[in-house]
């Protein structure tokens, strides 16, 4: 692993908790890594698992989706579970198919949570840059 | 001008395509009164050299199925390529990867090692495993090199149409026959088979309530399937939903939920992550722990949802072309 | 028809210039594909910036607008407008936040700057799969409904009654008032609550535009903006409301002789009968019958000498819980707060020592129609000489609240007045800093010291039971560094102000957002204190965050304008966001239906597809992330949009 190894990290925050406490982070002026790139969706429930692998295969070393707090800050009854379904099925086939299931990482943090949402980006960006780049091309050999 | 010339060949394959193409029973025919078929090795008795010979672009088309596992596959297939004025990836492996794709999730060395030298029923002492290389009586073999992974055929090749399916039914080959027959050619990339969903044929599609909710996912030889009931709505893993129509709905009929064997739909960026999408989403929790719990008694995700799509996936895909 | 994009990067002043190179942003969005202009310009959002957009627009024939600036929430409307303005769809904008998401989180200027690069870049890739989306319009309902009958939901409401607009203003107590309605005098000026209050209370039973609904709570509320559905459950109180002409003498002829259980309204230090009024005064006055306590409930054998004694039979056991529905177009919601449990900070011995009293229980005994009749007394009857008032109770202490609760300063010295005042007890504040920072309070504050009150800047450790009922409260002093004693005769607890503690369910019916401790969100701190983050609810009072009166007033002044800005308007734009599903395409597998959590999507069995209905739609997408053929795309959320947007911050 290169010294000089920044991860590109995407996070995809729902617009009515997550993308609204990355907004308030920086109105309080919160620094956080910025490997983290931030794309919007209206409720996590948006997030297909296609935009996860998507966004690896276009070379994010880690992804993190957050959404409002479960069981009932969702502003569409149940997105956040959705997701959490697709996540739980999701993290196992990445495992199985050998990208490490920490690379996609789940978190709930609300619209006031901008210390948690600082906490766990900077967290994230360390751990990614621990585990290394995530090297899609490695088993390509031979063609 | 004699009749248009056209060639059939098999890489990684389980022979299963081939039998689809007579399976189209006495419509054989007529397909071999409209054309010449001037390769054909697993019914006749054709050389590579017959391949070779053969000017550039000579054939109109070429039916090609199978995974790509080897370099002997991949000089096959660039000399189709150069021969045939359209390349038809012919079944799921040549397709999408298929079967033989699976082994895209292990390395190749584990896979040999399980093959050759550690397998139950191997008795191999001096650990012997393929070479490219073999000398013996002073003769030199050249031997295909396997691949590290196994790849689709237009993760190699240039691919004009697709024939999905494991293996293809009767009806979508005879399609794909007579839609090139007829000379309205589709559009570069066109899948055959239906463009909607296997819901769309499915006979059990009207037994499907309103709201699809699932409480527990089970396997097939876990339940007493009623035959006229939905069976997703059962709770049986059924990829109905989001595979490709054109088969008639076979395995359905044969009491037998859908493992996706067409593919996706048009537009559809990967098949596995759709598939967990929508299964995921059905499950009828609001408990986290009861989520985990129930979504970790699905046995081999990636096997189930990428049965016949790995090496094609976005997980393993070589070639980038999807984007604008 | 080809892609014309235009990129317009705000310095935002210094707030991204500060930190952006913005030049060489621009420079560089200026090669992407399809763009045919980037400038950047000191505020975009001003007017010059706004009209160098339009003028572009028009010169430049460009067909796609990428603005990088604050967030979509901030100005994703003010950058519509111009598109609109420019003569193309609102919706072929796209807002890329280089503020909040990069300058202001961002440390270093060279990663700063290549954070905005590649977010404008995923903001051009992006755009260029923007299509345009044509909002319908709906009417608005010119009801309103006020959640909380405390001064800030009868201000609302008695100002849109005003107006003309029909209000439902709904309490889950008895009676109207909140807790003003327990207070005995207001700070600074001192004018009695009850003075300034019941009027009002009056006012809002005699508006022919209000209908009131007392023991009464919202169970949901369905629909969108300006065309609500509001259900709420009516609690039966067993006194009919529409025969009760409030004579009270039900309460005189309860079996029981004296009142005997603890009085709510009273906060524990007055006692009520089983059926009872708030207090003399209180709107409607028509009493409730508490079935935990009384006879008739208990054991069904009771001889309902109150039923006797009422002159119009209004009594009625048999009461059932009434549901009724009715329509709005817009929310305010004005649940205001709790005080702070001062049982959870043990160290002041409450409830378990004599004559330690929280600062509302002392409303309650200073006010002429509390259960003391304003008599200030120790519970041996005596008349206390020594005071001790604590402030922040509860409150700015990482234990237990954060924050500061704002009004105890205030309430503080308004009882260290009074009490010298009514009984000329010799006062002592323990304070950790004084707020007094309103109209009026910084003097009252002067006033109060003048007056010969005791100031200790000082952290209390603990009170203990000394001799003679007395209490010592041991004290850090912090402006002399040393541990203190002293001896009163009662302690006054200053306690802060929290939410309710159901604010979870309260937040989920009335479908806001809060704090993690449970105040609702407005919008904007600064720009939009009393809008809420979804559409045609409005937020008022202390539910927002601990305030006095004036601010409450105010601010509930502001929520009945919003509301009637709303309605007076008349219409309101359909969510842009919603799904589409293309027919062709649709296969009719009913995944869609299965998450939709609106049903909003529907199934045409003889076409064999899925139909959505758009004014349901709420466009939350999860039947775009589900459909497995394709079929179902969200507006400015699409598939293509979003691969686009992520291939855009990956790419180098």
């Amino acid at each position: 692993m290169s010294e000089n190894f920044e991860p590109k990290i995407v996070a995809i925050f729902c617009y009515w908790c997550t993308s609204q406490a990355a907004e308030l982070a920086g109105t309080s002026r919160m620094t956080y890594p910025p490997n983290v790139r931030i794309v919007k969706t209206m409720c996590t429930g948006r997030v297909d698992p296609q935009f996860i692998l998507w966004a690896f295969r276009n070379g994010a070393d880690g992804v993190i989706v957050s959404g409002c707090h479960p069981p009932n800050d969702c502003h569409y009854e149940d997105g956040n579970f959705k997701w959490f379904r697709k996540y739980v099925l999701l993290s196992r086939t990445l495992e199985q198919a050998g990208i490490d299931p920490k690379r996609l990482r789940q978190e709930w943090i609300s619209a006031s949570e901008a210390d948690k949402l600082k906490k766990v980006l900077t967290e994230f960006t360390e751990e990614i840059r621990q585990l290394g780049p995530l090297n899609h091309t490695i088993r390509e050999g031979g063609v | 001008m004699g009749k248009p010339k056209v060639g059939f060949y098999w890489f990684a394959s389980c022979g299963g395509c081939e039998e689809s193409q007579v399976d189209i029973a006495e419509k054989i025919v007529d397909v071999i009164n409209a054309v010449d078929i001037a390769i054909w090795p697993v019914a006749l008795d054709f050389k590579d050299s017959d391949l070779e010979r053969m000017e550039d672009g000579e054939m109109v088309a070429c039916f090609l199925n199978g995974a790509i596992t080897n370099s002997e596959h991949r000089r096959i297939a660039e000399l189709f390529r150069r021969k045939s004025k359209y390349v038809i990836a012919y079944g799921a492996c040549s397709y999408m990867g298929g079967i033989p794709g699976l082994e895209v999730s292990k390395d190749k060395k584990s896979l040999i090692e399980r093959v050759y030298i550690k397998g139950d029923i191997v008795v191999n002492p001096e650990k012997k495993v393929p070479v490219t290389e073999y000398t013996e009586d002073g003769i030199k073999i050249d031997i295909p090199e396997i691949y590290e992974r196994p790849y689709s055929l237009d993760e190699v090749i240039d691919v004009d149409f697709y024939v999905p399916g494991c293996p293809p039914t009767p009806n979508v080959f005879l399609d794909a026959v007579n839609t090139l027959l007829s000379g309205k050619i589709p559009e570069k990339g066109y899948v055959f088979g239906s463009r909607k969903s296997l819901c769309n044929e499915c006979p059990l599609n009207k037994t499907k309530p309103e709201k699809v909710l699932v409480k527990e996912f089970k396997r097939p030889h876990e339940v007493i399937l009623d035959p006229e009931k939905c069976y997703l709505a059962q709770g049986v893993i059924c990829l109905g939903p989001v595979t490709r129509g054109g088969c008639d709905a076979l395995c359905i009929k044969g009491g037998m939920p859908c493992t996706g064997c067409f593919g996706p739909l048009d537009g559809i960026k990967d098949y596995g992550a759709k598939a967990i999408s929508y299964i995921a989403s059905i499950l009828d929790s609001k408990d986290l722990d009861e989520i985990r719990r129930t979504l970790e008694k699905i046995p081999d995700p990636l096997g189930t949802f990428y049965r016949y799509s790995l090496p094609g996936s976005l997980m393993y895909r070589k070639r980038i072309g999807d984007e604008k | 028809m080809e892609t014309r994009i235009g990129v317009y990067i705000c310095h935002c002043g210094t707030n991204i210039a500060g930190k952006v190179n913005v030049d060489e942003v621009r420079e560089y969005a200026s090669h992407l594909k399809n763009v045919v202009v980037a400038r950047n310009y000191m505020f975009m959002c001003s007017e010059p910036g706004q009209e160098m957009i339009i003028k572009d627009i028009k010169e430049y024939g460009l067909n796609r607008i990428v603005v990088a600036a604050c967030t979509e929430t901030l100005h994703g409307h003010t950058f519509r407008e111009v598109a609109k303005k420019g003569g193309l769809n609102p919706y072929l904008v796209q807002m890329v936040s280089i503020r909040e998401f990069d300058s202001w989180v961002t440390e270093d200027k060279v990663e700063a700057t290549e954070k905005a690069k590649s977010l404008i870049r995923a903001g051009v890739y992006r755009v260029n799969y923007h299509t345009p989306v044509e909002t319908t319009t709906y009417p608005v309902d010119s009801n309103v409904l006020i959640v909380g009958a405390g001064i800030a939901g009868i201000t609302a409401a008695l100002v849109l009654a005003d107006a003309g607009k029909h209000v439902y203003l709904v309490e889950r107590q008895g009676f109207i008032g909140g807790n003003m309605a327990k207070f005995d005098k207001t700070f600074p000026t001192l004018d009695c609550a009850s003075c300034i209050l019941t009027p009002k209370m009056s006012a809002v039973k005699n508006n022919p535009n209000i209908t009131l609904f007392t023991y009464s709570e919202v169970e949901k509320i369905d629909g969108f903006v300006g065309n609500f559905d509001v259900t709420i459950r009516k609690k039966p109180r067993y006194v009919r409301e529409d025969l009760c002409i409030g004579c009270l003498s039900c309460i005189e002829n309860c079996v029981y002789k004296e009142p005997r259980f603890m009085s709510e309204f009273d906060e524990g230090i007055g006692k009520r009968k089983p059926v009872y009024v708030s207090f003399p005064q209180a709107i409607p006055l028509v009493p409730v019958i508490d079935p935990e306590t009384c006879i008739q409930f208990r054991t069904g054998k009771c001889v309902q000498t109150c039923l006797k004694g009422c002159p119009t039979k209004a009594i009625d056991f048999s009461m059932k819980e009434e549901i009724v529905k009715v329509k709005v177009g817009a929310v305010i919601a004005a649940t205001g707060f709790k005080v702070f449990d001062a049982t959870r900070d043990t160290k002041y011995g409450f409830g378990r020592y004599p004559n330690i009293y929280t600062t509302i229980q002392m409303e309650r005994m200073l006010n002429s129609a509390g259960p003391t009749g304003g008599e200030i007394r120790l519970q041996d009857g005596s008349i206390p000489k020594e005071v001790a008032i604590i402030n922040c109770v509860g409150s700015r202490n990482e234990n237990f609240n954060a924050y500061c609760s704002r009004v105890c300063c205030m309430i503080g010295l308004k009882h260290a007045h009074m009490l010298r005042d009514s009984i000329g007890a010799n006062v002592t504040i323990f304070y950790t800093d004084i707020r007094a920072n309103g109209k009026g309070y910084e003097e009252f504050y002067r006033k109060v010291m003048l007056e010969g009150v005791n100031f200790v800047r000082g952290e209390v450790a603990s009170i203990i039971p000394s001799e003679n009922n007395r209490l010592t409260i041991v004290f850090e002093d912090t402006l002399l560094s040393r541990v203190r004693k002293k001896d009163v005769d009662m302690v006054i607890l200053n306690v802060g102000l929290e939410p309710h503690d159901d604010w979870e369910d309260v937040r989920k019916v009335l479908n806001l957002t809060c704090t993690k401790e449970g105040w609702l969100m407005e919008k904007h701190p600064k720009l939009a204190p009393v809008t809420s983050l979804s559409d045609g609810r409005f937020i008022a009072g202390a539910a927002q965050f601990p305030k006095d009166i004036p601010d409450t007033v105010a601010q509930a002044e502001a929520a009945a304008a919003e509301a009637m800005s709303l309605i007076d308007r008349g219409f309101v734009e359909s969510e842009p966001n919603v799904i589409r599903i293309d027919e062709e395409r649709c296969s009719g597998c009913r995944m869609c239906i299965s998450v939709c959590p609106f049903s909003a999507i529907t199934y045409n069995e003889e076409k064999n597809i899925a139909e959505v209905n758009t004014g349901l739609c709420k466009g939350c997408g999860a039947c775009a992330a589900v459909c497995p053929s394709k079929a179902i795309s969200q507006n400015n959320f699409t598939d293509e949009e979003l691969y686009a947007e992520i291939m855009g911050v990956l790419r180098e």
